[in-house]
């Protein structure tokens, strides 16, 4: 296999990873200041509290990855995108300092605050990731010499700023349906009750932002003539929202949670198809794009970085499946809770 | 390639993508961007020692329980677990930062040096970072859920993440300084390093010393973390059978380690010899080379511009036998390095010298309490338990101003002798971006600050689980130290009346194990 297209799909694989995994902890903050009283609210934190930050690897892991096998995306967009990605880094701090620091005084407006600042921070990253997205999407102001030649406020276009608010409902969604799974009783009923608004409002933008795609951003769709296999991925990811419903209906919880992750993997998916070969498309001249090929480390590292994920990866995806087999059930508290 | 071909390499740099002219345009984007990563990795260099140092006594408290089943060490291994947690759970907020910035504020530096870089960066998030964060799970959250033996086991993995995170880290931070492995490739006016030997590359020369002096410091701190944490207890009579057990075994290795510091220490300064003259002479302010020995500056404030170091006490000839081994053989100075390649030299100069005058404190003291542990009366000295107490920042400046020595002295470089830190600069971000993101920084890390010693005092003042314990009250451990230092003095022997009037103390009897009721449950 081609070591660039290999590249090109690990990171779509720690993408996806990282979409599906942190996807539902962001969720569950995103919804956190919907329930009131403080012990719901402390389920819902420790319902995330052993694995959040495991979850956040991913996150981790992808930037080092692309770093080391496409240094030239890592520059021009970690660079290009300065001011969002530090508002996201602050965020992302925040967001973990709030579950460490809520749980240390029982004071209310101590508590108000923390949870409040739970909820944004989780909001506002999912939120900048979108926009990050987005602005794939679309392509970006790059030059010949590979540099981002915009300004901040270039990167604030309604196409990016509709898929953040996308990125918010869909995992406010994810979140919900493992909650679900998390909670019991009057809080898991009254859940059960999120989950179809949620998913209501998942479908008006997930139809509203496929119309808007096709309609406005050709590059999303380029690559459907050449590889119509992708259809069958289209096809399997309809089947996937469909069976959101369908599993809530039939009590299955567990089914639901999985046809979402499902559907946030089809939607990884197709951003990658959108993008391919590209990683970065410049929005001045098609030919200075970023792609897998002109932006990639030499032959030699791609090879050694393949060996080095051929050993690493099967036993992070052991250690993980045996951390969350380990921590699966119910929301129990204890001294080691938050 | 080693560094014989560097003068070549150093030649090729104007293709490296900036041309020296633009420089003084962005001294203010270049001072900022340092200045944010300087504050960003010393606030994240907090945390990564300690975790490293309190996983290898986390996994001896456990394999002791594993033999004994005494439930004392399982207690103790719970206590430390917490308290790694808390600067784990730093450490991981913290090093996204770190992960993000090299793109963010260095992107001609990513472009530069990725092809080499990056490759250890991705090793240590496949290797380290998923071992460690999906382990700590089940270590600070999984004691009922799964049995003592898988706990142990998810301990030793987290341990081992903490070092592995450090091996490829500082792997990466080595090839900076002392690159190999490498040849550089120039595209279409940009030049680049990339990889032609990976080992050649991961063991460059200074990977293995520099590796081994961090590993050292890290558990010189965690020692003294360990040792000012229990003697704290001592001297409040609280937990004394844990506290006692704890600052012994932490005595013994800190001792040692302070030692190894100083020896395998002296061994990496010789290799800078070779590898980094400017670094060497800047860091013993040597000016000029003279025939015959080399003296040594003891202490002194270098003067750059006079090339004089002042108020100085120069011990003759024991440079030369520190690098050489001999007493006549001159060191080079920094006459011999062209003036644009100094590094700065005051500051490389003091951050040495004070780290290897804290490094001889460390093994002062614990040599001192060695002799009083052997007979028999250390936890009578209230004086010295004290400066146990509060010798605490010394360990974690003395690994900062470790970093900061190799750091510093290694500019005006950011690839040793390939890229000079001017020219890694990002070219999309302008002074003002990069003035408030320092802002901001500045304001969510002392935030974070705030939560660390919070937490951290929280844990401390909570304890050890005790087998009868009862609720009380406490004001701040910290706040006690601070109490007793403005109300009685440091190194006294009364104990504070006003610092924690609501906090019950009826002290139980001196080496007994049981503790008094003054331990309190939590939530």
């Amino acid at each position: 296999m081609d070591l660039n297209l290999f590249w090109f799909v690990m990171l779509g694989i720690l993408l996806t990873g990282y979409a599906i995994l942190d996807g539902f902890d962001l969720g569950v903050g995103i919804l956190h200041l919907f329930v009131r009283k403080d012990e719901e609210r402390r389920v819902f934190m420790n319902s995330i509290g052993p694995i959040w930050d495991g979850n956040e690897v991913w996150l981790v892991t992808f930037g080092g990855a692309m770093f080391a096998a496409f240094p030239d995306v890592y520059a021009t967009v970690f660079s290009g995108f300065y001011t969002p990605f530090m508002v996201l880094l602050f965020a992302l701090i925040f967001r973990a300092v709030s579950m460490e620091f809520r749980s240390k005084r029982e004071n209310r407006q101590w508590r108000s605050f923390w949870d409040f600042s739970f909820f944004a921070g989780s909001t506002l990253a999912t939120f900048l990731f979108g926009v990050a997205v987005g602005n794939a999407m679309i392509g970006m102001p790059i030059g010949p010499d590979k540099e981002f030649q915009g300004a901040t406020l270039d990167l604030v276009k309604p196409y990016p700023v509709l898929i953040g608010c996308f990125a918010v409902v869909t995992f406010a969604m994810h979140g919900a349906l493992y909650l679900y799974l998390k909670t019991e009783g009057a809080l898991q009923e009254r859940i059960h009750g999120w989950m179809w608004r949620t998913f209501g409002i998942f479908l008006v933008f997930y139809l509203f932002t496929t119309i808007y795609t096709l309609a406005e951003v050709p590059l999303a769709t380029r690559n459907f003539d050449r590889h119509p296999w992708v259809w069958v991925v289209v096809a399997l990811n309809i089947l996937a929202v469909a069976n959101i419903p369908r599993a809530i209906y039939r009590r299955s919880p567990l089914y639901a949670f999985f046809s979402s992750c499902a559907t946030i993997a089809a939607l990884t998916f197709f951003f990658g198809v959108a993008l391919f070969p590209e990683l970065v498309h410049s929005s001045l001249n098609p030919e200075w794009s970023l792609t897998a090929h002109n932006a990639a480390s030499s032959q030699k590292t791609l090879a050694i970085m393949r060996n080095i994920a051929f050993i690493g990866v099967p036993f992070v995806l052991l250690y993980t499946a045996a951390v969350l087999w380990v921590f699966r059930g119910k929301v129990k508290m204890n001294q080691f809770s938050y | 390639m080693r560094l014989c071909d560097v003068d070549c390499v150093i030649d090729c740099r104007p293709v490296c993508g900036n041309n020296s002219n633009h420089r003084n345009m962005d001294l203010d984007l270049l001072t900022l961007s340092r200045l944010q990563f300087a504050f960003t990795i010393m606030f994240h260099y907090i945390f990564p020692p300690l975790t490293i140092g309190l996983g290898g006594l986390m996994v001896s408290l456990e394999a002791l329980y594993l033999k004994t089943k005494d439930p004392g060490y399982e207690r103790a291994a719970k206590f430390w677990t917490k308290i790694f947690a808390v600067n784990f759970a730093m450490g991981v907020a913290t090093g996204i930062v770190m992960e993000f910035q090299f793109g963010t504020n260095w992107a001609s530096y990513s472009r530069f040096v990725g092809d080499v870089f990056g490759s250890a960066l991705a090793a240590e998030g496949i290797f380290a970072f998923f071992l460690e964060s999906g382990f700590l799970a089940v270590l600070v959250f999984g004691w009922d859920r799964v049995s003592p033996k898988t706990h142990f086991f998810a301990t030793c993995m987290v341990a081992l993440g903490a070092v592995f995170s450090a091996v490829w880290i500082i792997v990466a931070n080595s090839w900076q300084q002392t690159p190999a492995g490498f040849h550089i490739v120039t595209e279409g006016g940009f030049a680049r390093a990339e990889v032609t030997n990976f080992w050649e590359m991961v063991f460059n020369p200074s990977s293995i010393p520099r590796l081994l002096h961090s590993l050292i410091g890290a558990y010189i701190l965690a020692a003294f973390f360990v040792m000012s944490i229990s003697a704290f207890y001592i001297l409040r009579n609280r937990h004394l059978d844990f506290a006692k057990k704890s600052f012994t075994s932490a005595l013994v290795l800190g001792a040692i380690m302070s030692l190894l510091a100083l020896i395998q220490g002296d061994l990496q300064a010789r290799q800078l010899k070779d590898t980094q003259p400017a670094k060497l002479a800047a860091m013993e302010a040597h000016f000029k080379t003279t025939p015959g020995g080399t003296g040594l500056y003891a202490f002194g404030f270098p003067d750059e511009n006079e090339e004089t170091v002042k108020y100085g006490l120069k011990l003759p000839n024991m440079l030369s036998f520190l690098v050489h081994g001999n007493f006549h053989q001159p060191v080079n100075g920094l006459d011999k390095i062209p003036r644009s390649d100094w590094p700065p030299v005051a500051m490389t100069f003091q951050a040495f010298h004070l780290m290897v005058g804290m490094g001889m404190l460390f093994i002062a003291i614990t040599l001192l309490a060695l002799i009083y542990r052997l007979r028999g009366t250390l936890f009578q000295k209230r004086w010295l338990m004290w400066a146990f107490v509060l010798i605490i920042p010394l360990p974690y400046l003395a690994n900062q101003l470790g970093w900061v020595t190799a750091e510093v002295g290694r500019q005006p470089w950011i690839v040793y002798g390939l890229l000079r830190t001017s020219d890694g600069l990002s070219k999309a971000v302008s002074a003002s971006q990069t003035l408030s993101s320092i802002i901001l920084f500045g304001i969510i890390y002392f935030l974070l600050f705030l939560v660390w010693i919070y937490v951290l005092n929280d844990k401390i003042q909570h304890g050890p689980e005790e087998p009868h314990t009862a609720a009380a009250t406490s004001a701040g451990a910290l706040a006690d130290i601070a109490g007793m230092r403005a109300g009685t003095g440091a190194g006294s022997l009364t104990m504070p009346g006003d610092a924690s009037s609501d906090r019950v103390k009826p002290p139980s009897g001196p080496g007994r194990g049981e503790d008094g009721p003054n331990s309190r449950q939590g939530h």
